[in-house]
C-alpha cells in the first residue's frame, strides 16, 4: 500500500479532471495578470466566467443529481450579492485588508443564501416537479422585489459598492478562481461520497431510496442549502465586479440561464457544467460587446441560434461519430479498461426532472384529465 | 416466543371504502421463509406496503421482534430492520452495480462518516468509503455480480437485475428481508438458483424471509409455511402442502 506505482496505476484522470481544469485556469490567470497581459475586459469576461461556473455547478447538484427542478437560484444570488456586499460597505472603513473583507463577505453572503434556501426548502422540497419549479421562481421574484423596495439597500437605483479593489490589479480574479477550485473540489468530492450516492440514488429512485433508509426530506434539504451557499458567494463575487448590484439582473431569465448551462452541459456532468458556463459566458459576452447600436437587437437571435445548434449536436444521432472521435476522455485514455468506474451522469430524458421539464414548458394540462400525483405514495400494486 | 421475529395483530387497511387487507394475523418465527400467496388483487404487495411504511395501516398494529413499528416512517422501519425487494424492479438505474448496493449500506454504523467529512476528504473519509467497497463486493459475490460491479444496473439482464435488488436490500443488514414476486419473469434454471441463493441467505446470515411468488413450485419447494389471502382477507395457513390444498384456496384460485 501507499507506495508510488499502486498510487500512479490507481490514478483515475476522469475522477480528477474537473480540479484539474479548475487549477490550470487558476494558474493560467495569475501567469496573464502578472504578466499584465490581461485587457480591463478580458478580467470582466474571466470574472463573468468564474462565478457563471459556481452558478452552473451549483445548480447541477440540485437538477442533476438530485433531480429536482429549481428555478430560484439567481434568488440567493441575489440574496448573497445583496447582503454580503452591503456589508462589505460597513467592513471596508474597519478592515483594511480588501482580501480579507471579500472573504468575509462571501462568508456572511453565503451563509444568508443558504439560511433562505433551508427557510424555502422546508416547505417548498415537500412539493412535486413543477409545483417545486414554480414555488422556487417565485422566491426568486419575491426577493428581487423586496431588495428593490428596501430603501437601505438603494432602492430601484442599486446598491452602490464601494469599490475596495483597485482596476488596475486582478486580485479579485485571482480569488474569484480560488473559489472556483474550492467549489469543484468540494462538489466532486460531496459527490463522491456515500452522501453523493444516496442524492443520486433520490434521483434515480426515490420510492427505492426510502426504502434503502435514506432520509430523502434530509438529503433534499442538504443539497438545497449547499446550493444557496454556493450561489450566494457567486452573488457577492458578482456584486464586487459590478457597481451598483441592479435587482433587475436577477430576474427569472438569469434562473433560466444558468439552467441552460446545465442542461446543456449535461445532468449530473460537472465537467460540462464548467464547459457550458464557459462557453454561454463567452457568447454572451462576445455578443454584447460585438453587436452594439441597430445590431444589438440581433443578439437574442444568434445567441438563441448558437444554443440550438449546440443542442443538436449533444443529441442528435447524426453526429454521434464525430463526438466519439472528439471524446477527449477517450483521447487522453487509450485504453479501455473494464476496470473503469463510470460517473454517475445521467442522460437528459432519463432523468425525471425532463418529464417535469416537458409538462411545464406545453401547458397542455386540461383540469378534466388532472389527477393528483400519487407516484410518490404507492410502491407497486398488486 | 421470543424467536418470533414478526407479529401482525390484526392488521388492515382500507382505502376508502374498499377494505383492501383485513385482520391479518402472521406469526414468522427466526430464520422461516413464509410465504405470502393469493391470486391478483388479493392485498400482498399491500400488506408489504404497511410492513414497510409505504401505508400507514388502518386497524391493528404489527411488531418486530417486539417492538412496534406500526405507522413510522420508511427510513424508520429499514433502520430498524425490514428490508424488502419490489414488484417492478426499482434499481437506480443510472448507477453502477456496486454503487446500488452501497446504498444499501448507506445507514450502517459502520461506515459512519459526515458529509462535512466527505467533502474535505478527511482521513475518516477513507477509511469508511474502503469498507464500504469491500462490503459490497462481499455481497456481490454472494450473487455471482461481482464480475458486473462496474456496469450500469439498467444494463443487466432481467434475473440479475433482480438478485441485485435482493443484494441491495441485503446491504441494509436487515432481521426480516420481504421479497415481492422475486422469481417474476426468470427462466427454470434461474430460478432453481434464486431458491439456492435464498437458502444460502437463510443459513449464513440467519435471515428471515417473507416472500410473495406466484409461482407454486417455487413456493412449496422453498417455503416452511404459507399464507393464502383473497380479497384482503386469509383463506388458509399452514404449511405449503395443507394450505394450498385447501379446497377454499383451490376455489379461489380456479373459480368455482
Amino acid at each position: 500500500m501507499g507506495n508510488l506505482k499502486t498510487k500512479r496505476s490507481s490514478f483515475k484522470l476522469h475522477h480528477h479532471i474537473n480540479w484539474i481544469i479548475a487549477a490550470v485556469a487558476l494558474v493560467l490567470v495569475v501567469i496573464l495578470s502578472f504578466a499584465d497581459a490581461l485587457g480591463r475586459s478580458d478580467v470582466s469576461l474571466l470574472n463573468r466566467v468564474a462565478y457563471s461556473i459556481i452558478l452552473a455547478v451549483s445548480l447541477n447538484l440540485v437538477v442533476g443529481f438530485l433531480g429536482e427542478l429549481s428555478l430560484g437560484h439567481a434568488g440567493f444570488m441575489c440574496v448573497g450579492a445583496y447582503i454580503g456586499c452591503y456589508i462589505a460597505n460597513y467592513l471596508n472603513s474597519v478592515i483594511d485588508s480588501p482580501v480579507l473583507v471579500l472573504i468575509i463577505t462571501m462568508f456572511v453572503g453565503g451563509l444568508v443564501a443558504a439560511f433562505f434556501g433551508f427557510i424555502i426548502g422546508l416547505p417548498a422540497l415537500r412539493l412535486k416537479g413543477d409545483y417545486l419549479a414554480i414555488a422556487t421562481l417565485a422566491f426568486g421574484e419575491i426577493v428581487r422585489n423586496i431588495f428593490k423596495n428596501l430603501p437601505y439597500f438603494g432602492g430601484a437605483k442599486g446598491l452602490i459598492v464601494n469599490k475596495i479593489f483597485s482596476s488596475t490589479k486582478p486580485t479579485l480574479l485571482i480569488i474569484s478562481f480560488i473559489v472556483v477550485l474550492i467549489t469543484l473540489v468540494v462538489t466532486q468530492n460531496l459527490i463522491r461520497s456515500k452522501h453523493g450516492r444516496a442524492i443520486t440514488a433520490i434521483r434515480d429512485n426515490e420510492i427505492a431510496a426510502k426504502a434503502m433508509g435514506i432520509n430523502v426530506t434530509y438529503y433534499k434539504l442538504f443539497v438545497f442549502v449547499f446550493a444557496a451557499f454556493f450561489a450566494g458567494v457567486a452573488g457577492v463575487l458578482y456584486g464586487h465586479q459590478t457597481t451598483p448590484v441592479m435587482y433587475s439582473f436577477f430576474s427569472y431569465n438569469y434562473s433560466i440561464e444558468i439552467l441552460v448551462m446545465v442542461v446543456l452541459g449535461g445532468m449530473g456532468n460537472i465537467t460540462g457544467s464548467i464547459l457550458a458556463a464557459t462557453l454561454i459566458t463567452y457568447v454572451n459576452f462576445v455578443l454584447q460587446n460585438e453587436l452594439t447600436g441597430n445590431l444589438a437587437a440581433l443578439k437574442l437571435l444568434i445567441y438563441a441560434i448558437i444554443l440550438i445548434v449546440v443542442v443538436l449536436f449533444n443529441n442528435a444521432p447524426v453526429f454521434r461519430p464525430i463526438k466519439e472521435k472528439l471524446n477527449f476522455r477517450r483521447i487522453f485514455e487509450r485504453k479501455h479498461s473494464p476496470e473503469r468506474i463510470k460517473d454517475d451522469a445521467a442522460a437528459w430524458d432519463r432523468v425525471p426532472t425532463k418529464i417535469q421539464m416537458d409538462e411545464l414548458l406545453s401547458v397542455d394540462v386540461t383540469p378534466t384529465n388532472y389527477e393528483p400525483d400519487k407516484s410518490s405514495k404507492d410502491g407497486g400494486d398488486d | 416466543m421470543s424467536d418470533i421475529v414478526l407479529e401482525t395483530k390484526d392488521l388492515g387497511i382500507s382505502f376508502g371504502g374498499l377494505h383492501a387487507v383485513q385482520n391479518l394475523n402472521l406469526k414468522i418465527r427466526k430464520r422461516q421463509l413464509y410465504g405470502l400467496v393469493g391470486p391478483n388483487g388479493a392485498g400482498k404487495t399491500t400488506v408489504f406496503n404497511m410492513l414497510t411504511g409505504v401505508y400507514a395501516p388502518t386497524t391493528g398494529s404489527f411488531y418486530l421482534e417486539g417492538e412496534e413499528l406500526t405507522g413510522k416512517k420508511q427510513e424508520i422501519i429499514n433502520h430498524k430492520g425490514i428490508a424488502r425487494t419490489f414488484q417492478n424492479i426499482r434499481l437506480f438505474n443510472n448507477m453502477s452495480v456496486i454503487r446500488n448496493v452501497m446504498v444499501g449500506l448507506h445507514n450502517q454504523p459502520e461506515f459512519k462518516c459526515n458529509p462535512f467529512t466527505s467533502m474535505f476528504r478527511l482521513p475518516g473519509y477513507y477509511k469508511s468509503e474502503k469498507k464500504m467497497r469491500e462490503r459490497a463486493k462481499e455481497i456481490l459475490r454472494i450473487f455471482n455480480l461481482e464480475d458486473e460491479r462496474n456496469n450500469l444496473s439498467c444494463n443487466l439482464p432481467y434475473g440479475k437485475q433482480r438478485k441485485l435488488e435482493i443484494a441491495r436490500a441485503l446491504a441494509t443488514n436487515p432481521k426480516l428481508l420481504l421479497l415481492d414476486e422475486p422469481a417474476a419473469g426468470m427462466n427454470p434454471h434461474e430460478t432453481e438458483d434464486l431458491m439456492n441463493i435464498i437458502r444460502y441467505i437463510r443459513d449464513n446470515f440467519d435471515m428471515t424471509i417473507l416472500l410473495i411468488e406466484h409461482d407454486m413450485k417455487f413456493v412449496s419447494g422453498l417455503c416452511d409455511e404459507v399464507t393464502v389471502l383473497n380479497f384482503g382477507t386469509m383463506l388458509a395457513q399452514g404449511t405449503p402442502a395443507e394450505a394450498l390444498n385447501d379446497p377454499e384456496v383451490i376455489k379461489a384460485y380456479i373459480g368455482g
